[in-house]
């Protein structure tokens, strides 16, 4: 492998950034997308020759720039680490971002911000990429912090809009506490270890026994799933996703599906050797995966915005994924990464597309028909939203069974909730494919003047996507997966991926689930084709269905458990205890003043009263010096 | 050749510039014009030199009257400096009594 063909991989969108940021505005809108959108596509060129080199000689390869921080015993390098795991997702994000920002030059066309829109989504493809290849868990965090930073600043892009200010600042504000799980488990992780280096933990613990420190192991471990449930969207810790759908929609195609929410099970597929010797926290983490699952699918039932119903679309297949790691099963968690990744990014685009059409209309019940005036758009979102419900032969097929495989082996319960789940996502994706593409329009005249194909720079990211969608299970064929090998070298306890005989009970497991995504999918045509049922207003919705569209009022109970208590908190402070500091500190500034206000009056201008105090003084050291003592 | 100090002893002396300094801080104490001030300070300043001579002396050390030479010609300076200033301020305000000095205010 090249490292240095690495480095200006790693370089060519922060060069992106930094021209867009200082000449973006002179160099014109062509020339902006079209330097943002070469230098991912470059680097992801780059990346696939490597890629290809990986594939062949599999050694990974450790490039330290310098040694970062030395304190007492402990040394941290400024390193970039590439081995299958993080070359397989530079692959990805490079290769949807260069997607991404090629149908963000058409979608963001009018936006008069253009130039920083494309500054931002640089720097979030640079930073992501700092968060896959960093060398050690400091390194990972500087990226981990960056995608932070620029979601935030992505999802408030729109910055006018109250609204979508408080989104961004509560997708901040929930990675925060997030973040402060995985700093303490950095903290934990070098106090065990006395390194956070990747390969250094690796090799140590084939080496050491534990014995004792298994305890704070588990702490650490805990508090890297708490990052990761920061990032990744699961409970307590998902409610800032649905929120994020305020930014641009290729934000949320790049960002909120495919690239930055998956770097919690980058995580924790990266220190799976660690999860592995932690299994109250590895059970922990496929209970928690199991249920935002089953609650962010439930939820998505009733949405009537459509990136709502792919938001929380996207947190319950996270939530999938989350189970997968926690039973074990690292690659089959990556490969449902990957998959999504693909169908989601589609499905985004697609209903950017759809939005793009209507004017900014996103509630579908102003929408429908447009099966007709979109063909491109149509096909490609009925491709994805087959595979998301997990119909053969498409890629979503495969990682979901291998998921609920995986689940029935080790725990029937999580398998049923799962299973549940996948009915539900083949019921909620179609309601939106339904009421969006079928029937006939529900909007207003002008709209539906106005409907329109997108152009040919935003159809073919979603052709390719479909395509990949559609194509993408090959890479893990039940029974001889190519990805289990690839990964094989990352993942040090691979035992649960090797288990597939596939015998009766798995075809029948398959079986089921196909079954149960048809019937999902039929359920959503009885209802909203043959009846042609169409949601009504938020307010008329009876008992349960008012639980679905209030999201369980987890967000009511955050207010109040939580923002009420602090809001109530910083006014006591502000009323009393400011005003008693500050009593006491303007108090002694008017302090000073009045003395020093008194004492000038002594400074009368009389020379001769200077001369005796003068006088009187000198006596006074004399008197001191010399004859007191 | 006696010497200086066994005909007047060095206790006299000191007495001597005592009284002179003394002469001269009451001086400036009670006089309010600046030229009698300056005087003042004059007779001060040579209460120490004579004071410095006498120990210079008794100590057989050549050192002492070295400096008052300097003494000398740094409050030589010092009146020539003084003096221009008073006759600056007699200009600005056509007198030279410190009660009616009073700008220097604070």
């Amino acid at each position: 492998m090249d490292t240095n063909l690495f480095t200006i991989a790693l370089l060519l969108p922060l060069v992106g950034f930094l021209i867009n940021c200082f000449f973006g505005k002179s160099l014109g809108k062509t020339m902006v997308g079209i330097l943002s959108t070469s230098t991912v596509g470059i680097a992801f060129a780059l990346i696939v020759t490597q890629f290809l080199a990986v594939i062949n000689d599999a050694s990974p390869t450790k490039d330290v720039w310098f040694d970062w921080i030395q304190i007492l015993n402990y040394s941290i390098d400024f390193g970039f680490y590439y081995d299958q795991l993080s070359i397989l997702w530079l692959l990805f994000v490079t290769g949807i971002g260069t997607l991404i920002h090629l149908y963000s030059t058409s979608y963001m066309h009018e936006d008069k911000d253009f130039h920083k829109f494309f500054a931002y989504l640089n720097l979030f493809v640079f930073f992501m990429m700092v968060l896959v290849t960093g060398s050690n868990l400091l390194m990972m965090f500087i990226g981990w912090e960056g995608v932070g930073l620029c979601s935030y600043l992505l999802i408030g892009f729109w910055y006018q809009n109250q609204d979508y200010n408080d989104a961004a600042k509560k997708a901040f504000i929930m990675n925060r506490i997030g973040d402060l799980g995985f700093l303490i488990g950095i903290f934990s992780l070098l106090h065990i270890f006395g390194t956070i280096d990747f390969t250094d933990i690796r090799s140590l613990l084939e080496y050491e026994n534990l014995g004792t420190s298994i305890g704070i192991l588990s702490i650490a471990t805990l508090g890297l799933f708490i990052g990761a449930t920061g990032k990744s969207a699961q409970l307590p810790l998902f409610t800032w996703l649905p929120d994020a759908m305020a930014g641009p929609t290729p934000v949320s195609a790049l960002i909120h599906a495919a690239t930055m929410v998956t770097a919690g099970i980058f995580l924790i597929t990266r220190m799976n050797f660690i999860f592995d010797l932690t299994p109250n926290v590895q059970y922990l983490i496929a209970v928690v995966g199991a249920i935002t699952s089953i609650v962010a699918a439930s939820i998505a039932l009733v949405q009537n915005d459509i990136k709502k119903v792919l938001a929380f679309s996207t947190v319950s297949q996270l939530g999938l994924m989350f189970m997968a790691l926690g039973l074990g099963a690292y690659e089959v968690a990556v490969f449902h990464v990957i998959t999504h990744a693909f169908f989601k990014a589609c499905l985004f685009l697609g209903s950017g597309s759809v939005i793009h059409a209507i004017g900014g209309e996103q509630d579908m019940r102003h929408m429908g028909g447009l099966k007709n005036t979109m063909k491109t758009t149509y096909i490609t979102f009925l491709i994805s939203s087959l595979a998301i419900s997990g119909i053969p032969p498409l890629s979503g097929f495969f990682s979901k069974d291998e998921i609920l495989l995986t689940a029935f082996h080790h725990n029937p319960v999580l398998w049923i909730i799962g299973s549940v789940a996948s009915i539900l996502t083949a019921f909620y994706m179609f309601r939106l494919v339904f009421l969006t593409f079928f029937n006939n329009f529900r909007g207003t005249k002008e709209q539906e003047d106005h409907l329109h194909e997108s152009p040919a720079s935003m159809t073919l990211p979603l052709v390719i996507l479909a395509l990949l969608a559609t194509i993408g299970g090959l890479i893990s064929i039940p029974g001889s997966s190519w990805l289990n090998k690839y990964l094989a070298p990352v993942i040090v306890n691979n035992a649960q991926s090797q288990t597939h005989t596939l015998g009766t009970t798995e075809y029948i497991l398959m079986g089921i689930a196909v079954i149960g995504a048809l019937i999902g999918i039929g359920v959503a045509f009885v209802k909203y084709i043959k009846n042609k049922h169409v949601p009504v207003n938020d307010n008329n919705i009876p008992g349960l269905q008012k639980l679905l569209v209030e999201k369980y009022y987890i967000d009511d109970i955050y207010q109040f458990l939580i923002v009420q208590p602090i809001n109530f908190l910083g006014s006591f402070f502000k009323r009393n205890i400011e005003t008693l500091i500050g009593g006491l500190i303007s108090g002694m500034g008017l302090l000073a003043g009045e003395v020093s206000y008194q004492a000038k009056k002594s400074q009368n201008g009389n020379i001769g009263l200077y001369l005796f105090v003068f006088v009187i003084g000198v006596c006074a050291i004399m008197y001191y010096l010399f004859i007191a003592n | 050749m006696e010497h200086v100090l066994q005909i007047i002893g060095i206790d006299h002396y000191i007495y001597l510039s005592l009284l002179l300094f003394c002469i001269g801080v009451f001086g400036i104490l009670y006089r309010r014009n600046a030229i009698v001030m300056f005087m003042s300070i004059e007779i001060m300043l040579n209460a120490a030199n004579l004071l410095l001579v006498a120990f210079s002396n008794y100590h057989e050390d050549a050192n002492g009257q070295v400096f008052v030479f300097f003494t000398m010609a740094v409050a030589a300076a010092e009146v020539a400096i003084g003096l221009a200033i008073l006759v600056a301020i007699y200009r600005n305000i056509g007198t030279i009594d410190i009660d009616n000095l009073k700008n220097l205010k604070g």
